[in-house]
């Protein structure tokens, strides 16, 4: 079972070397990373044929450094589901960040309307 | 300020939302029960912020907290986060309208700033807050995000496989 696992991680180890072995791969995930692209954007780009960069992304995709999804006759590329956990993490972190800052923010304002309602009271007399 | 909670009953919080507006655009939104006045108040003078700038359930502190809150002036939050170890923020405000909007930059980045544009709109008695944090470039928003933390540790990965290919071979 351990021996499974460990085989596995190794697999999956391998292949991200593979992938990012490459001089183009690396420059293909940069890219991606700044924004999605067709495999015809990233041909052009890196100056290579469509059957060329097909053959990366594969690699890519099999590390699961990518995702690709075809619409019409485009197949759109990404990078892997790693960048959209990391990206829902921290939008969670900063949510919560403002969401405590704005619970303690309620008492501040609580106790300024407090003082506010006795302040009047206090004109009034 | 905190002698009477406790003994009221706790209301129910506001609940806050974030949400990405675009490639270079976080907006957060949050109600008050409260009339605008007093949330820019909250938002204005350094000895309120300093009550909740730095939530304590977040384990943090202020260290100094300096705002000057008028059309070119400056401020500073400092947070405390280990005995030694802190971490400065600062910046300038480009426009403050009392009681409805407040604009400042987020220069401790260096480089372009980011600009955050906070709102105060009163509505029968109650206050809709909305914080919008404006990044100059998408690159700027994955390094806040942490995607190339993400790509580094891949490659510290890759390293342990070399020297473990290195050592078996």
């Amino acid at each position: 079972m351990l021996n499974r696992m460990v085989q596995y991680t190794k697999a999956r180890l391998d292949a991200s070397f593979a992938a990012l072995s490459d001089v183009t791969r690396r420059g293909v995930l940069e890219q991606l990373g700044r924004s999605d692209a067709s495999i015809t954007d990233l041909a052009e780009r890196f100056h290579m044929t469509l059957t060329g960069m097909k053959k990366h992304v594969g690699v890519l995709e099999q590390a699961g450094l990518v995702t690709t999804e075809k619409v019409g006759r485009v197949r759109t590329c990404k990078l892997g589901r790693r960048r959209l956990e990391e990206e829902t993490g921290w939008l969670e972190r900063y949510r919560q960040l403002w969401a405590s800052r704005f619970d303690e923010l309620d008492q501040v304002v609580e106790e300024l309307t407090r003082k506010e309602k006795v302040d009047g009271r206090k004109k009034r007399k | 300020m905190d002698a009477r909670r406790g003994s009221e009953p706790t209301p129910v919080k506001n609940r806050t939302t974030v949400e990405r507006k675009s490639e270079r655009e976080f907006v957060v939104k949050r109600t008050f029960d409260a009339p605008a006045r007093l949330v820019f108040e909250a938002w204005t003078k350094p000895e309120l912020l300093k009550l909740w700038w730095a939530p304590k359930s977040m384990g943090m502190s202020l260290v100094a907290c300096e705002a000057d809150v008028r059309i070119g002036g400056g401020y500073r939050f400092v947070f405390g986060l280990e005995a030694s170890k802190t971490m400065a923020f600062f910046g300038r405000y480009i426009e403050v309208t009392p009681h409805s909007r407040l604009v400042w930059t987020n220069e401790e980045g260096g480089g372009e700033a980011a600009v955050t544009t906070v709102t105060f709109e009163e509505k029968g008695g109650k206050t809709l807050l909305v914080l919008s944090e404006r990044h100059p470039s998408k690159e700027a928003v994955d390094d806040a995000i942490g995607f190339g933390e993400g790509l580094r540790e891949t490659f510290e990965q890759l390293d342990e496989l070399l020297v473990t290919l290195g050592a078996s071979g």
